[in-house]
């Protein structure tokens, strides 16, 4: 119970990545809480990737959540900016508005 | 070895119940700062294992840009967040139960990663960290090196994002006054003058 293991690491990590895929659920509306849970999700991956790397001893690990933080500070500028346009042509942020393409 | 698994209950803890509390708040200026505090908090973890560098990158890139980005975009928008929130109960059962069978299987990989420690056993050649240097050297010292291509893409990347969001929320707005230069020193007597002739008592 002590000795903090690699175990302890995955199961935080489980726990929040789960917690990000509940809120995409439960903020079925909520544009911008959808964004903060992928950013939860993406935490999850990364404590992921540098608890493995503390354990097997390989820097690569944490080279790679590098990389993953680089692709989720572009995600998160990207999608807020979409996020601002689209409120300055509807007026609203709801999910279920954005049906112009008919996907 | 108590302080250390001290600080990790606690960083868990805190971690876990803030990303709790990003989901389930009623509002989206709390959750931006609950998503601080998990942040923080997650970098504190990183610490535990020894990767400072990440560490402090979360907290400058994360904290310092991404938060406050959500910070603004969430009060800029003039938005009733109470109705969107309508549908909370509704999608209750179907998150939670999603929720559920992921986390169980999760733990169940880790369950069976941690009772088979033969697979434990890296398939390709590690990378071992270099003896006597800290943990942002050994970084530069693989990324600019090994993984500089990599490195350029993420740089690329970061541009495409930048330029992109600039295009996207950049507009001209119609009806606002502007100097423009040409306009004024291309002006001639011709369209600048007019001589008019006025009816005595009558005004212009």
């Amino acid at each position: 119970m002590l000795e903090i293991g690699l175990a302890h690491y995955l199961v935080v990590a489980a726990i929040l990545f789960t917690i990000g895929i509940f809120g995409i659920f439960l903020n079925r509306k909520n544009v911008i809480i959808i964004l903060m849970s992928i950013e939860l999700i993406l935490l999850a991956v990364n404590i992921n990737l540098v608890a493995f790397s503390w354990q097997l001893k390989d820097l690569v690990g944490q080279i790679f959540a590098m990389f993953v933080l680089t692709v989720a500070a572009a995600e998160a500028a990207i999608g807020l900016a979409i996020l601002v346009v689209y409120f300055r042509n509807r007026g609203s942020i709801a999910v279920e508005d954005i049906n112009v393409m008919k996907g | 070895m108590i302080i250390h698994a001290l600080a990790f209950y606690m960083f868990a803890a805190i971690a876990v119940a803030s990303g709790v509390m990003v989901v389930a708040s009623r509002n989206p200026v709390h959750s931006v700062l609950f998503l601080i505090l998990a942040f923080f908090n997650a970098a504190g973890l990183f610490v535990l294992m020894g990767a400072e560098f990440l560490a402090m990158i979360l907290v400058i890139v994360y904290v310092g840009a991404v938060a406050v980005l959500f910070l603004f975009v969430v009060m800029m928008l003039d938005i009733n967040f109470v109705e969107l929130r309508s549908g909370f109960l509704q999608y209750l059962p179907i998150g939670a139960t999603i929720g559920i069978i992921l986390l169980v299987e999760l733990i169940l990989v880790v369950g069976t990663w941690a009772a088979l420690p033969v697979s434990a056993t890296p398939v390709g050649e590690p990378t071992a960290p270099l003896a006597g240097m800290t943990n942002t050297e050994q970084l530069g010292m693989l990324i600019y090196t090994k993984y500089i291509y990599l490195f350029q893409g993420a740089g690329m990347v970061l541009l495409v994002a930048m330029i992109g969001a600039i295009v996207l929320t950049l507009r001209q707005r119609e009806g606002v006054k502007r100097q423009r230069i040409s306009r004024q020193v291309g002006r001639s007597v011709a369209e600048s003058v007019a001589v008019v002739k006025v009816e005595p008592r009558s005004g212009v």
